[in-house]
């Protein structure tokens, strides 16, 4: 039922930020219409009425107050130590917009 | 083989200090590993340090937490502070989390030492350990055979003795296919049972911590650390946690196991896997059970359906790998858009990429509700036949994967070939509930076959009771790869 062509891949590459050389997008939609024509098997099931499965255990909804636990200037350090790039207390990142 | 209680006896006499288990197991991992690969790291000078202060605490006279000295291996996709996490990934080969998660943080608190991070398909997504960034792990049975995954590092440590017992993560037979690849005993607890506060995201409805181990016994322990409630996994259940080895030695007499009709007609499964889990069926008959073939009619449309929603879950929860955080970024580019891009598609493998593709397909405009809504509508036909299933019977029996180790490589450029071999582990995770892999039996070039119990949810109790009855009626459990490739 699912035709994947090339400009498909490059649309849904671009939408998830994925950039695919030109040279392996052939490879990605002749592979990813292999998997969806084994999901498209689900189209003959029969589930009007049936309601989704969104979590197999039922929990209900988890409050919590909304407090600081720690305060500790040292977690926000130890966060930021992980960026790529970091500048005092930002995430430093290349230019959003082209001039 | 000795189980954690027997080490336990071992070394409250003072038979045996934990500095030396600790050092025997190093020396195992340097001597034999380089052929396995099961290890990423190995946590040498701090687990000899934590072996020490165990041996003091013993020596002062002080009470042993449950699994003081026990060596444990540790997925590489649960988070341990100030240890390398990679998850298997270039995208996260620097990365060192922060903080510890739940599970591993209640593993050191009982007394457990951190020996190793073991190697995974990248980001747990795949069912050889193949796709890691970092070299495939090596079946310990067979070095030209994969050890299954994703969780295939954790799986042949514990097969090779490389650790008394690891823990991995389950999302669609993670833990349970590389436990019947590798021989081992692999349990995949209820969903929520196990809180998931610092495993690294793969699909967050299906994802679960669970142990691998030599025997059920073991395996019982591991769960009876890591299970219960905790306030940062808000999908972990407040439900109380049983004694889970009270009532392992308990006879099995009159319990009724459910065989899934659907699955021993399957196509794909091999002659010699069927044959052993069946007598394996005949050994629970002789042991006092009824059996009762059941008839699951949408369990083998769970791979279809996992297909749809694993991948869409993935697309959203890998969202966040975008250079600018933590993990890779690619530097030669002056645009944040193909910054994020590019670091993206350079940090993260083939597979990975291909299931971040699938999912963001099946939940972009025009096919939610073909794809994403309508598996999750199969799930829930799926969830109903394990209902009335467990109307009918109180343990469902299948095998594990529909054959044993495949060759390295053999999977490589279809993947849809590899997704089959979790189709008989999947309905589990889709439905929530608590599985169980142990080795049955060995095909005729000495590979081990493993069968799947299923429970009811929470019911982990009786799912050990009967893997450790079936355990202790069989000499299965007693045999272990000979590693003659230790001095080759």
């Amino acid at each position: 039922m699912t035709r994947i062509t090339s400009d498909d891949v490059r649309k849904v590459a671009k939408l998830c930020r994925l950039e695919i050389p030109e040279d392996d997008i052939e490879k990605y939609s002749n592979q990813l219409e292999g998997i969806l024509e084994y999901i498209a098997q689900l189209e003959r099931i029969d589930t009007l009425n049936v309601p989704p499965t969104t979590r197999a255990v039922e929990v209900v909804n988890a409050f919590r107050e909304d407090t600081i636990v720690s305060s500790s200037s040292d977690v926000r350090d130890k966060i930021l130590d992980l960026a790529p790039q970091r500048e005092g207390e930002f995430f430093r990142v290349p230019k959003i917009l082209s001039e | 083989m000795q189980t954690i209680a027997q080490w336990r006896q071992k070394l409250l006499k003072g038979e045996v200090s934990s500095l030396e288990l600790i050092d025997e197991t190093i020396s195992r991992i340097e001597s034999i590993d380089n052929t396995i690969h099961s290890y990423l790291y190995v946590n040498k000078d701090k687990a000899r340090f934590a072996a020490a202060k165990i041996d003091e605490a013993r020596a002062a006279g002080d009470a042993l937490p449950p699994l003081a000295g026990i060596p444990l291996a540790i997925k590489d996709n649960l988070c341990t502070q100030g240890i390398p996490t990679t998850c298997s990934s270039r995208m996260l080969e620097t990365f060192v989390p922060p903080y510890e998660s739940t599970v591993t943080e209640k593993l050191w608190k009982a007394g457990g030492i951190l020996i190793g991070k073991t190697n995974l398909d990248e980001f747990a997504m795949g069912s050889s350990t193949e796709t890691s960034a970092f070299g495939a792990t090596a079946n310990p049975w067979n070095v030209s055979r994969v050890p299954g995954g994703s969780s295939g590092g954790s799986a042949a440590a514990v097969a090779s003795r490389l650790c008394t017992a690891s823990l991995g993560s389950d999302t669609g037979g993670s833990i349970r296919q590389p436990a019947s690849f590798c021989g081992v005993v692999g349990l995949k607890p209820t969903y929520g049972r196990v809180s998931r506060w610092g495993l690294i995201a793969f699909a967050s409805s299906l994802d679960q911590v669970g142990p691998f181990s030599n025997n059920v016994e073991d395996a019982a322990e591991l769960l009876q650390v890591i299970a219960g409630k905790d306030p940062k996994d808000s999908t972990s259940l407040d439900a109380p946690v049983p004694n889970y080895s009270e009532n392992l030695s308990t006879s099995i007499s009159g319990m009724r196991i459910g065989l899934i009709k659907e699955c021993f007609d399957q196509e794909g499964l091999d002659a010699d896997v069927k044959e052993s889990v069946l007598k394996a069926a005949e050994n629970l008959q002789s042991l006092g059970a009824e059996l009762v073939e059941i008839s699951c009619p949408r369990f083998n449309d769970g791979i279809a359906t996992y297909y749809v929603i694993a991948p869409s879950e993935a697309s959203a929860n890998l969202a966040r790998y975008d250079g600018v955080k933590y993990g890779y970024r690619f530097e030669e580019v002056d645009d944040l858009a193909s910054m994020t891009a590019i670091s993206r598609a350079r940090g993260f493998g083939n597979e990975v990429q291909r299931r971040i593709l699938i999912g963001t397909y099946a939940l972009s405009a025009g096919y939610v509700d073909a794809f994403y809504k309508k598996a999750q509508q199969v799930r829930t036909l799926i969830r109903r036949d394990f209902d009335n299933a467990f109307k009918k019977v109180d343990i469902l029996l299948t095998p594990t994967s529909p054959t044993t180790a495949f060759k390295s490589g053999k999977n490589h450029d279809n993947p849809l070939a590899m997704y089959l071999s979790d189709l008989l582990t999947i309905p589990a995770n889709l439905a929530g509930l608590p599985s169980i892999s142990l080795p049955c039996g060995f095909d005729p070039s000495g590979l081990p076959i493993g069968m799947q119990l299923i429970g009811n949810v929470l019911d982990e109790p009786r799912l050990l009771q009967v893997a450790h009855q079936y355990e202790q009626s069989s000499e299965i459990m007693k045999s272990a790869p000979d590693c003659e490739f230790i001095n080759s």
